[in-house]
């Protein structure tokens, strides 16, 4: 059975008579891990903060377990934040930190002993307790500020691109720590970032969102192989976007000549976008391919190389564990099944 | 290393005659008489003056106190502001540190006397008139109002520093306003405030001007009579080197013991 534990309800957050929040509604599944994705300016923080209760709505409502929190102040909301920046108090050692928010809750103080070493475990940091802050990592400070907000048992964690600032080796390490915590505690992650594949590694549930306005709402999966539009497939890894005419059901016309699709449902004749992720053209020979181009660039990614080959007025990108020779002509191929047609939205172009 | 050497010399040549000569000068007037014999009997006679000295620190720990009352949520919402408003409201707040010290003591002299604008503001709706003048609550007054912005300021520059992600934090984790303020923002401003205590206390206990503007005579302080030993009939500059010497030490020794107070609180949280 899954229960929603938060509920956003047309929300709109202005700020200077701009909108930076366009009527967004929204519901948390209880326990899942949720990645609010999208570039920059897209409202995903802001979205954060009004669960938090740091940003106010000029409209709309909070939900929490069903009861109404849009005017509770931050301290009496059953969650907690893990900020961008750490946040941490640089006047308290590690164990005080983490100890502040039981401190508030006047425990006793063989209780915050026990539970403050039971997230310095977690954490992996064990040992710590006496250190001032200054003089840990950026990635132990993150490790702190995680177990600082998870020792209040909150219900939904809330998280504000908390790998930004760490390296790349560092950053995978902590996804997956990150999402065995979740797993473990059983509770809710509200996670922010603009890192589409750290949406991807860790999520239950993405959202998709650009310009204050929710694009897509799913699973990895979904959000991945089934993009709504055309700024999603394009924000979620590489793609190929066309323009296409839709013939009828099944058929679509793009790059010159008509294709095999498995889309139906649009209008006849309905000009479209045409999404074909980059691993799913095949290189062929130039007699067998359906469309027909020059080599441009070839770039060597690691795990396979990016071929930008020029076709019928486009630039396609194709990843290939195969290089090809700049300058070649090549033909390639794509199955009905790897072509996703998506209405054009002034919205997404 | 030895170009920085150089460029002290400026400072300690300055030094050497602004302060350790002057204060040589103190300590041997202090100790001798008029004949030049040395004698201890200017510290003795002192205590004629208790009243006044008490007084005088009982004056100023009241101002520091209410300037750091006003001050702190004061340069609060300052640090809090957006930038511009910022650099508006520290400039509104340094612009009548440019009008000079008496003339604005002045003012409030015409403000609060018998016939002042206060008064008559308040005899125009049938009120008054109050004796708002010449008691030690027009000094206090003077000198809070004289001094307040040394307190803001550095309290100001301590809070700016205080990333805002920090103070959501600790509501985030349950902190209520008062506990914000005892837990994160008192702690994190300590340096401001003993730098801000400091710039208050040192100038209202040795003051003279405001006591003398504003008190009538009758709330003499220590600066007052130090003045008058160099520059009033009863003229004796050993005696009055003895009372600045004295009031030195007594404010040496209190802010040696607030400083240790600060710290230890530091230490503590």
């Amino acid at each position: 059975m899954e229960n929603t534990i938060i509920s956003l309800r047309n929300a709109v957050v202005e700020y200077d008579g701009e909108q930076i929040l366009k009527s967004i509604s929204l519901d948390i599944i209880d326990k899942q891990f949720v990645t609010l994705l999208g570039p920059s300016g897209c409202g995903k923080t802001t979205t954060l903060r009004i669960i938090g209760g740091f940003a106010e709505m000029a409209s709309g409502e909070l939900f929490f377990n069903g009861v109404n929190i849009k005017n509770l102040p931050p301290h009496k909301r059953q969650v907690n934040t893990v900020f961008q920046k750490y946040a941490l108090f640089p006047h308290l050692n590690i164990y005080e930190n983490i100890a502040f928010g039981l401190r508030i809750q006047k425990l006793p103080e063989g209780e915050i002993k026990t539970r403050v070493e039971e997230m310095l475990e977690l954490v992996n940091m064990r040992g710590y307790e006496k250190r001032s802050i200054n003089s840990l990592s950026g990635g132990q400070q993150q490790r702190i500020a995680i177990a600082r907000a998870l020792v209040n048992r909150p219900k939904v964690l809330l998280l504000d691109e908390p790998l930004g600032a760490l390296d790349l080796k560092l950053r995978k390490d902590m996804q997956i720590e990150l999402k065995r915590m979740q797993q473990d505690l059983e509770i809710t992650f509200i996670y922010v970032t603009h890192d589409q594949e750290e949406a991807l590694t860790m999520s239950d549930t993405v959202v998709v969102m650009r310009d204050g306005m929710i694009q897509q709402i799913g699973t990895p999966q979904d959000i991945y192989n089934e993009p709504k539009n055309a700024f999603v497939a394009d924000f979620i890894g590489e793609s190929n976007i066309i323009d296409g005419i839709m013939r009828r059901d099944f058929l679509v016309e793009f790059a010159g000549r008509e294709f095999v699709c498995v889309d139906k449902g649009f209008e006849k004749d309905e000009l479209v976008d045409v999404v074909i992720r980059p691993e799913d053209i095949k290189v062929v020979s130039q007699d067998k391919g359906a469309i027909v181009g020059v080599v441009e660039n070839v770039v060597f990614k690691g795990v396979h190389y990016e071929i930008t080959v020029d076709a019928l007025g486009y630039k396609w990108i194709i990843q290939s564990t195969m290089s090809e020779e700049v300058g070649s002509i090549i033909g390639m191929n794509v199955t009905p099944e790897d072509i996703h047609i998506m209405h054009k939205s002034e919205e997404s172009r | 290393m030895k170009v920085s050497r150089t460029l002290a010399i400026p400072y300690v040549v300055w030094v050497l005659i602004f302060t350790v000569v002057p204060l040589g000068l103190v300590i041997g007037f202090a100790f001798t008489n008029p004949d030049g014999k040395i004698t201890l009997e200017n510290i003795f006679e002192m205590s004629d003056y208790m009243a006044v000295l008490f007084r005088s620190i009982l004056f100023a720990i009241a101002a520091t106190v209410i300037c750091l009352i006003i001050a702190f949520p004061a340069a609060y919402i300052i640090s809090r502001a957006n930038a511009i408003n910022q650099s508006t409201l520290i400039v509104l707040l340094m612009v009548p540190m440019w009008i000079n010290f008496l003339l604005r003591t002045y003012a409030w002299m015409t403000l609060l006397e018998q016939n002042g604008v206060i008064n008559r503001i308040l005899g125009a709706i049938g009120l008054g008139p109050y004796q708002l003048i010449n008691n030690s609550g027009a000094v206090i007054l003077g000198m809070v109002y004289n001094y307040l912005p040394f307190m803001i300021l550095p309290l100001y520059s301590v809070m700016v520093k205080i990333d805002q992600s920090v103070i959501e934090a600790a509501q985030d984790l349950g902190s209520n306003k008062i506990r914000l303020v005892r837990k994160i923002l008192l702690p994190l401003s300590m340096p401001g405030i003993s730098t801000g205590v400091i710039a208050v206390f040192v100038p209202s206990v040795s003051t003279f001007v405001i006591s003398r503007m504003l008190g009538g005579g009758t709330n003499d302080l220590i600066g007052d009579i130090i003045e008058m030993q160099f520059s009033g009939n009863s003229y004796n500059p050993h005696l009055g080197s003895a009372m600045a010497l004295v009031l030195m030490i007594i404010v040496l020794f209190m802010m040696s013991l607030f400083n240790q107070f600060g710290t230890e609180e530091d230490v503590a949280l």
